[in-house]
This record gives C-alpha cells, sequence and structure tokens, in this order.
C-alpha cells in the first residue's frame, strides 16, 4: 500500500447545513475509499504558491464528502463555504486515520457530539445504515441551537436501533453534557469535539466506570 | 507547486517593505506552543547566567524588576509565517545582565521552564538586541504567550524567543535546541528566509 | 490546548505506508502505553510535537519542511505497528 498523497479533488455538489456550514461533495480520481471516522487533510494553493492546509472529518462512508463550518476569523472555512463552486479544485491527503474508526462489530455504541464533531460520528451512523447492522447505537449530540444541527432532517429520522439525544447549550434548557446524559459502562464510546468538550466527556465517562481501552476520542482544536 | 484553487487569497499578504521573504502581517498574536504552559509563581522564579567557567549569576523576581527597564517596540517575525509589527514590551536588557559576567564563551543555549531550549551565537544576545521580557502591550505578559518572563529577541525568527525563560547556559560550542535538532534552521534569520536545515 | 495524535495521521501517513495512529508505542520516559492517537499533540506551525498523556514528556517531533521531513521517534521505546 503506497503512502498517501495528495490528489485533486474537483466539488461535484454542495448543500448547506445550516447558515454558517455547508457540505461538500467530491470527485476525486483514484479514491482509494475509507472507513467511518477518518478524515483528510485539506490544502489550498493562492496563485503566488502560498498554502494553507487543515483536516476535516468525512461525512459519509460513501463518497468523499466533508461537512465544513465557516469560522468568522477563518483563512480556509470561509472560502470552502462561501467561495469554492461546483467545478473548482482542492487538494486533499487522505484517507488518514485508522484508530478513530468504527468496524462492524456486536458491541453497542455510544457516539458523543460536540458541535462540529458530529461529523465522524456521522459517518459512523450512515455506515451502520449502509451496512444493515442493527448493533444498538446511541448518539448523544451537544450543539448551541437547534439550527446549529447538522445532518437535522436524517437524524429526526427514526431508525431502528438508534437512539439520539440533543442537548442545547445556548437555548433553554440550557445544558452542559453530564453524568445524566450517557449510560454506564458497556458500549464501545467514540468522542469527538473541541478538545476541552471531549477532555470533559471522557473525565465523565470515567467517573461512570467506563473502561478506558474501549473510548476512542478526537480533539478538534479549539 | 500544488492544484491553485480559483479564488483561494489566504491572509492579506501585502509587502510593506518591512516584512521579510514569505512572511505575511498579523493584527492578532497567534499562540504556539510546544507543550502545556508551565505555571510558575513568582516567589519560587528565578532567572540564570551559568558561564563556561562554571559561574552561575541569578536573580530573583525582585531583583530583576529593580535593574533598569526598557520598553522595546519591534516587529517579530514567527517561522509559520506570520508577522507581527510594532509590539510594545518591558523587559531587561540582556546587556544590562551582562554587565557582570565574565565570559569567553561564543555560544549560549537559552532553557526554560517546562524542558524548551533553543540555541544562539552570544553576539546575538548583546549590543541591544534581546531582553527578558516581562509585560506585552503595558500589561503583565500572559501564560500563554511566554510569562511571566520570556526572552525576546525579534532580529530571528520567533522560536529563538523562548518562553517561559529560565537561563542562558554559555558554552564554547554550540549546542542546537529544541527545534535546531528536529530540523528547523541553527540561526534563524529572517531576512534570508532561515526556516529548516539547509535553507 | 493541544489536539490528539488523530492529527498525527496526515503528517505521518505521507511518510510511513501504513496508519500509525493505531500503533501502540511505550513512552521512553514514564513507560505508559498507548495508541499514537492518544498522544498530546502540540501543533507549532511546521513543528509538530507529541507528548505522553500520562507524564508530557516529548515522545515525538516531526518537522515537515517544503522537500523534507524530519521525524524524531528518540521519546518512544519501541512502536507496535498493525499492518494490515
Amino acid at each position: 500500500m503506497p503512502a498517501i498523497r495528495w490528489r485533486r479533488a474537483r466539488l461535484a455538489a454542495a448543500r448547506a447545513e445550516t447558515p454558517t456550514a455547508r457540505t461538500l461533495v467530491f470527485d476525486v480520481v483514484d479514491w482509494p475509499g475509507h472507513l467511518p471516522g477518518q478524515h483528510v487533510d485539506v490544502r489550498l494553493t493562492a496563485p503566488d504558491g502560498y498554502t494553507a492546509q487543515r483536516s476535516y472529518s468525512l461525512a459519509t462512508p460513501g463518497g468523499v464528502e466533508l461537512t465544513v463550518e465557516g469560522l468568522p476569523d477563518g483563512e480556509v472555512s470561509p472560502y470552502l463555504v462561501e467561495e469554492l463552486a461546483v467545478g473548482d479544485e482542492i487538494e486533499l491527503r487522505g484517507p488518514v486515520g485508522g484508530w478513530f474508526v468504527w468496524r462492524p462489530d456486536t458491541a453497542p455504541v455510544l457516539l458523543v457530539a460536540g458541535g462540529s464533531g458530529i461529523v465522524p460520528l456521522m459517518a459512523m451512523i450512515r455506515a451502520r445504515r449502509t451496512a444493515g447492522s442493527t448493533t444498538p447505537f446511541q448518539l448523544v449530540y451537544s450543539v448551541r441551537t437547534p439550527a446549529d444541527r447538522y445532518y437535522g432532517a436524517e437524524l429526526d429520522r427514526a431508525e431502528p436501533g438508534l437512539t439520539v439525544t440533543h442537548l442545547y447549550t445556548r437555548v433553554e434548557p440550557r445544558r452542559r453534557i453530564g453524568k445524566q446524559d450517557l449510560p454506564g459502562p458497556g458500549p464501545d464510546v467514540f468522542v469527538c469535539g473541541p478538545t476541552g468538550f471531549v477532555e470533559a466527556v471522557a473525565d465523565l465517562l470515567l467517573d461512570l466506570g467506563h473502561d478506558p481501552a474501549r473510548v476512542r476520542t478526537e480533539r478538534f482544536g479549539g | 507547486m500544488g492544484i491553485i484553487s480559483r479564488g483561494f487569497r489566504g491572509r492579506p499578504r501585502d509587502d510593506h517593505g518591512r516584512l521579510p521573504p514569505g512572511q505575511y502581517q498579523v493584527y492578532d498574536f497567534p499562540v504556539l506552543s510546544a507543550g502545556p504552559t508551565p505555571r510558575i509563581p513568582l516567589d519560587q522564579w528565578e532567572f540564570a547566567i551559568d558561564t563556561e567557567a562554571g559561574r552561575t549569576h541569578r536573580w530573583t523576581w525582585q531583583e530583576l524588576m529593580a535593574l533598569p527597564q526598557e520598553r522595546p517596540t519591534v516587529d517579530i517575525h514567527c517561522v509559520t509565517k506570520w508577522s507581527k509589527f510594532d509590539t510594545g514590551w518591558q523587559g531587561v536588557s540582556l546587556d544590562v545582565l551582562f554587565e557582570d559576567v565574565e565570559t569567553v564563551a561564543e555560544y549560549a543555549l537559552i532553557y526554560s521552564y517546562g524542558g524548551y531550549t533553543t540555541n544562539l551565537p552570544l553576539e546575538d544576545l548583546l549590543d541591544g538586541k534581546a531582553w527578558i521580557v516581562h509585560r506585552f502591550d503595558d500589561e503583565d505578559l500572559e501564560p500563554r504567550h511566554g510569562g511571566p518572563a520570556r526572552l525576546l529577541v525579534p532580529h530571528l525568527y520567533f522560536w529563538k524567543s523562548a518562553k517561559w525563560v529560565r537561563g542562558i547556559r554559555l558554552m564554547n560550542e554550540d549546542w542546537p535546541g529544541f527545534w535546531e535538532t528536529a530540523g528547523y534552521h541553527n540561526y534563524g534569520d529572517p531576512w534570508r528566509e532561515q526556516r529548516y536545515e539547509g535553507d | 490546548m493541544h489536539l490528539d495524535g488523530n492529527a498525527l495521521a496526515g503528517p505521518l501517513g505521507e511518510i510511513f505506508a501504513v496508519d500509525v495512529t493505531a500503533a501502540v508505542g511505550r513512552c521512553a520516559a514514564c513507560g505508559l502505553r498507548g495508541p499514537v492517537a492518544a498522544l498530546r499533540v502540540y501543533d507549532a506551525g511546521p513543528g509538530l510535537v507529541a507528548r505522553c498523556p500520562g507524564c508530557e514528556e516529548v515522545v515525538l517531533r516531526l518537522v515537515r519542511g517544503p522537500q523534507e521531513a524530519w521525524l524524531d521517534l528518540r521519546g518512544t521505546v519501541s512502536l507496535r505497528i498493525p499492518l494490515q
């Protein structure tokens, strides 16, 4: 297997998830396929050779799709959300990340998402559906307001064996995630979101008696 | 060179003549770190200069504050390509700290609380080129920016301006520091774009 | 604030032909074993520093220049790397 390299990616389609976030669908020649939970590194090059690089998780197992939040002071995300048009090209490196990955198994799964941490966990939910798996999945999704949810319509559709709980931090009842929102030990756990969120949830899970070896985390900066 | 993405500009990179090659100007103050922020209580803080002959000169926080203070305003340049103009600091010139230090050493190894090190020729610390600073922008230097005190040596890339500075070891031979042993350039002159080993 | 070793997957993937984030290493300073993905990663620009989540000592350093990369693994006793 050759080492991963940068590949050209052409934007094939885009759809808004929220007023500030967009899902980008790319055509990538010779894409080797990927596992749910993996991510790619995105590189943009300006005409004078200046480059900027960021990492984004793949949102689905079935194609190269990224969901990007436009950050107010961002350098790359505003370009990806507002400027990049169908037919334009960027470069991707990947797929990368072999540890924060769900492989179909019989063990039930707990997914805990903070903000844009939902993206790789959604890839896992979609992979479960595509595989026709009946493994029990529980998603706890902490986000500021209902309008900030990604994949809202899809998560609202009832799906056998998947339970979804939303926690809103900026609208009533304002709640930060707590022990009462999480089950006890048993499932394999995936936690993803900003570093502070992931560390807080990891502490809650340890307090609840979860085996640290069965908790996998991915921290986004910030 | 990679594929150019239509319409991507990146951060403003206008050249005012004050920008070294490859740099762009920022107006905030990015925080980059090689590790967690150490917390050093001022009553335990000390700064040392260790000579090649084995003599150590030490200053407590009070002693540092009692020395003549300067308020340099300088441009700073990070190897990650951002530059910030007219940054205002307060601290003690290395010329003051070296007044009573007897040495014939040519090299210095800077060491910090938390384990960071960086190296440079001793002459790059003297003659008004460097300070131990403890205030930035008229406020106490924040821990995430290197407080209580950091080295400021603005004519080199900012990885040489060691945060949480603890001391200077004077040596007869050059001793590459934390990043210099991992692929960064040994000297780091932004005007000659000396970012990596071999540049 | 730090990231975790998942952030090393891309940069190390350019060097190694297999994914290294699932590799299990032992910290040379304190002996703690764990996956590379669980290391505390500090991103200092072209330099990435990965520290032991137990003792914070440096386990791995990676500097990515335009034409080459420098990898320092002296903080690791060894890495056990799963091969597909």
